[in-house]
């Protein structure tokens, strides 16, 4: 803590070798973003004052690395670091590595809590010049945490762009009892207490101590973020009855009172990512439009071309895209609420549950693509979608989203627009359906409804 | 017809036995069977092929023909020179019956040396009554309660436990009844073969002259060695009271468990305590004098160390301080610690603590000795000895037939280095000449998981390859690779192996991990041995263990054939 320590002279901004900290001023940060965040919205945080904070970034620790997972942070918020410290603790797909910082400074805010993954490139915390600049760098520091959504544990619903959705839930809980007038007092915490406060967030001088000597223990810590105390971490800590409200920070924000007996699972990096992009969809106005085809002729194509390692998936995504060179407007973007951008590209995305999250991998150029090399594309991303490897462009590159649920029974469903694309369809199972064909005979054939959701801006 | 009977026998003690044989004369072929070659705790297991009256009589035939007996063995040992074998009590008088110098007396009654060991305190020394053995007892303890209470790992494994819990006392008598049974086994094994165990503190009066207690009784021998061992090291500031304050002597009584216990000193001491107690629930604050924790491991292991034994658990640290001044909890006060800065000494903070345990090290347990009596000069403590564990006296000469070994000289302060060592003297005063190679000594560290490493630290092997102009280079293998650790879902751990590509050889091995204790010594073997990287690495090992990992990692490493790829600068130190 101790500011004087600090460097003035440290604005060199050099290239940094993969294996130290890529310190890079925040202007000029420009960065792939987690798995499903589109691309586009993320201008909110260039900020004016330069050099004086600095961003740290996941380094890329491998050429195969896309994410990293923060093991731990070995320098806590307010720590003074000199060039050359090991700051974090990084896990990459090989190995743990320490980052080192190139600069000298104070890390103001950690951006990505240990535990927690973030994209390469992405700011995992924050750097401040001198003691002045850590308020700033805090301030800062809530905007890109908002912004990222990588924050994993109860993730906060996130409004960074113009339409706030779900503000409710500020992402620092206000310490619960200010006990003022403690003035030079030496607060003595325990170190489980101390974890447990930065564990949970709470400011530790605001606590009485109600231990020992009035120290602070964890049970205190534990009541102040008003948890109930575990009861296997230690056995000197009683297993103490009161349950208290389960949670200062529900998981959506919700306040619906807690059910007894239930029981509160973080969501993963990849659900808190869905439900971020879905909650999205509710800012953009959607329309939805239905319309039944008769599938005897694809199912006949299908059944002849099945023996070559063609899907439906496939087919679906080839006919998608014929129709999409015919009707480019649906094949647009609407990016900022006020221009249109028409792709040249036709990139069909198809939507994939995945280990309890979703993702859709894109086949890129369905239009130009035959039927087989799109089956086989198709089979590459399913198993990169499969080993977490897929790249960046490889999910997130998509101009029209299918999502095909027919493979379940279900006849016909809503989809959810993604965010930045212009239509999604949804399609149900194909089953035979009695028909009345123009000449009044009834026939029975294989229908199938395919649901548009479009985008009411673009469409 | 006894020492027929006794012949018949000893062939199957050892091969040595049959060698030496050869120049041994008859009368002393009647001690031949007592050459066991193992350390005592392992002998007990062999000492049941002999019959019991076998045993006895060996026993009595030692104990009556004494002076004829020594007579015969310097005889035997004439072309060491010694002539003057009958004018001695004893061939080899040791001071401490420690490890150490019961190590060293197994060896000498092998060798047909009259052995005689003095202890003032108990037998077993410090290892085996306030040392390695009752913390293992405890560590033991910690290991099981660490995986009852880890729901996490239980549940990945499908198990389910409801709640563990310990008794104090009980897991506190656990260790005593160990190093009572161990203590029991180490004093049967010396009178077993015949060692006199003399009671009393050891002091030397003159050349080859040691007195016993305060009595007058004097006592000479051919050759002496000191190995009185180690007590817990205290800073000047430190109030032990044995209650609060506490060194690691009152820690093993366990007699408490207290909620918030500093540790001063980050060592393999300190750090195996704190296992014990965060695993028994309590919290603890490092204090170390040095920037790091752990400051005598290798860097990345330490590192590594740190992110498993320290930081998920409940384990705080201040590094860079020095604890000025301890005071025990009186009067209604906790144990305060008053924190110096270690390089300005700068007052930095005040620890209020349940408890403090000094870890800082051991000092030698050297006065009162008599050494000025040998014009010896001890150095912080320590007697000063060569490679051959001679002592030097004052005016840096060798003082003949004085060795020192063990904590006491302060090479290594291990249990099984003191061992080595009495070995190794054992072997030059019986006219072998013999240099202990102090780089092929295995350590450990017994935490959950396990440390261990011989040889060399990385920074040492490159700064000993700047001056002697070799090139080092580093080779290293996860546990998170190994099937038996994966198995037993204990993959967090990493082996490291230091070698020179040039040549292959190895300049040590460094591991963290499950069982990484046991795993060293195919290391520290071939260190002994001078085995080679190349010829080590064609070994098999067998499929799923944990020894896999070090095959993997004789695998990995390039000795050089082709052109030298220089090391890379190590990654993430």
């Amino acid at each position: 803590m101790n500011a004087n320590s600090l460097s003035s002279s440290s604005m060199i901004s050099m290239a940094s070798p993969s294996l130290s900290l890529s310190l890079r001023n925040s202007t000029t940060l420009i960065l792939p973003r987690n798995s499903f965040s589109s691309s586009p919205r993320r201008k909110p945080f260039s900020f004016k004052i330069q050099a004086k904070i600095r961003e740290i970034f996941m380094p890329a620790l491998s050429s195969t690395m896309t994410e990293g997972k923060i093991v731990s942070w070995i320098k806590s918020e307010g720590d003074t670091l000199s060039k050359g410290d090991s700051v974090v603790v990084v896990e990459s797909d090989k190995a743990d590595m320490d980052v080192e910082t190139f600069y000298d400074g104070i890390l103001a805010a950690i951006v990505v809590d240990e535990g927690e993954t973030a994209p390469v490139g992405a700011p995992i915390g924050l750097l401040a010049e001198t003691a002045e600049d850590i308020a700033e760098a805090q301030a800062k520091a809530k905007s890109v945490k908002s912004a990222s959504s990588s924050s994993s544990s109860p993730p906060p619903p996130v409004a960074d762009s113009p339409p706030p959705v779900g503000s409710q839930s500020p992402p620092p809980p206000p310490p619960p009892v200010k006990t003022v007038s403690d003035g030079p007092k030496k607060i003595t915490a325990t170190p489980q207490a101390k974890k447990l406060a930065k564990q949970h967030k709470v400011d530790i001088n605001s606590i009485n101590g109600t231990g020992p000597f009035g120290r602070i223990t964890p049970a205190d810590v534990e009541a102040a973020a008003g948890i109930t105390p575990k009861s296997n971490v230690a056995p000197v800590v009683a297993t103490a009855a009161p349950a208290a409200p389960v949670s200062s920070k529900p998981a959506a924000g919700s306040s619906a009172p807690t059910i007894p007996g239930s029981s509160n699972v973080a969501f993963t990096t990849m659900q808190s990512a869905v439900a971020k992009n879905m909650m999205e969809s509710l800012s953009v106005p959607t329309f939805r439009v239905g319309y039944p085809v008769v599938t005897d002729a694809l199912d006949a194509f299908y059944e002849k071309v099945k023996p070559k390692g063609v899907t439906m998936t496939a087919i679906l995504a080839k006919a998608v895209a014929m129709a999409l060179v015919q009707h480019p407007v649906v094949n647009a973007t609407c990016k900022d609420g006020k221009n249109f951008q028409y792709n040249s590209n036709i990139n069909v995305a198809v939507a994939v549950a995945i280990n309890g999250g979703l993702i859709t991998p894109v086949l890129q150029d369905a239009d130009k693509l035959d039927l087989y090399l799109l089956s086989q594309k198709w089979k590459e991303l399913v198993g990169k979608a499969r080993s977490k490897q897929l790249q960046p462009n490889e999910y997130n590159s998509g101009t029209f989203t299918l999502s095909n649920l027919g493979m379940f029974g279900v006849d016909r469903f809503d989809a959810i627009l993604p965010p930045g694309q212009g239509a999604i369809m949804a399609v149900g199972a194909s089953k035979p359906t009695v028909l009345a064909d123009a000449d009044g005979f009834f026939r029975v054939k294989s229908k199938m409804l395919g649901l548009l959701s479009l985008h009411k801006f673009i469409v | 017809m006894q020492s027929s009977l006794s012949l018949s026998f000893s062939p199957t003690s050892s091969a040595t036995t049959i060698s030496r044989s050869h120049h041994s004369f008859p009368l002393s072929t009647g001690t031949k069977p007592l050459n066991l070659r193992f350390c005592g705790l392992r002998r007990e297991a062999l000492g049941l092929g002999f019959s019991t009256s076998l045993n006895r009589n060996l026993h009595q035939q030692q104990q009556l023909p004494r002076r004829q007996y020594s007579a015969v063995v310097s005889a035997a040992r004439s072309d060491n020179g010694s002539s003057s074998g009958s004018s001695f009590d004893y061939d080899l008088l040791i001071i401490g019956a420690g490890v150490g110098g019961h190590g060293a007396a197994l060896h000498a009654v092998e060798k047909g040396l009259k052995t005689a060991i003095v202890e003032g305190d108990v037998v077993g020394g410090t290892c085996v009554n306030r040392g390695c053995v009752p913390s293992k007892a405890l560590l033991a303890v910690s290991g099981r309660m660490r995986e009852l209470k880890s729901d996490h790992h239980l549940k990945s494994l499908g198990l389910h436990v409801s709640s563990a819990g310990y008794d104090r006392q009980g897991v506190a008598d656990h260790a005593n009844n160990l190093a009572t049974k161990i203590r029991s086994n180490l004093t049967n094994s010396l009178k077993a073969i015949g060692v006199d165990i003399l009671t009393g503190f050891g002091t030397v009066v003159g050349p080859q002259k040691v007195k016993i207690g305060s009595s007058d009784k004097i006592v000479t021998a051919k050759d002496i060695i000191i190995a009185t061992g180690s007590v817990p090291f205290v800073p000047k500031g430190v109030e032990v009271d044995g209650k609060t304050v506490i060194t690691s002597d009152h820690a093993l009584k366990l007699e408490s468990v207290p909620e918030w216990i500093a540790i001063v000193g980050s060592g393999y001491i300190g750090l195996e305590f704190s296992d014990v107690y965060t695993a028994l629930g309590s919290e603890v604050t490092f204090v170390e004098a040095l920037d790091q924790l752990m400051p005598g491991f290798d860097p990345e292991i330490s590192k590594l160390a740190q992110r498993v034994l320290v930081n998920p658990r409940n384990i705080d640290y201040h590094t860079g301080v020095f604890a000025s001044k301890i005071t025990p909890a009186r009067d209604g006060k906790p144990v305060l610690i008053e924190l110096i800065d270690a390089k300005t000494k700068e007052p930095k903070d005040t620890l209020e603590v349940d408890a403090a345990l000094i870890a800082t090290g051991r000092a030698p347990f050297t006065e009162g000795l008599g050494l000025e009596n040998v014009d010896v000069a001890t150095q912080r403590g320590f007697i000063p000895v060569d490679e051959r564990m001679r002592v030097i006296d004052a005016n840096g000469k060798l003082v003949p037939h004085l060795y020192c070994i063990g904590d006491a000289n302060g090479k290594m302060m291990l249990a099984h280095a003191a061992s080595a060592q009495g070995i190794s003297v054992v072997e030059q005063v019986t006219g072998r000449d013999h240099v202990l190679n102090h780089l092929s000594i295995p350590a450990a560290c017994f935490t959950h998981p396990e440390i261990s490493m011989v040889g060399l630290t990385e920074p040492q092997a490159r700064e000993k390859g700047e001056k002697e102009g070799f090139e080092v280079s580093v080779a290293k293998t996860s546990f998170k690779a190994n099937t038996k650790a994966l198995a037993e879902n204990e993959g967090e751990g990493l082996a490291k192996l230091i070698y020179r590509p040039d040549n292959g050889e190895i300049l040590g091995v460094h591991i963290f991990g499950l069982h990484a204790a046991d795993l060293i010594h195919e290391a520290s073997n071939a260190i002994a041995l001078g085995t080679r990287i190349q010829d080590i690495k064609l070994a098999v090992h067998a499929h799923p263990t944990l020894s896999e990992v070090l095959d993997e990692l004789f695998k990995s490493a390039k000795v050089k054939e082709h052109a030298s790829i220089p090391v890379s600068e190590p990654v993430a130190v």
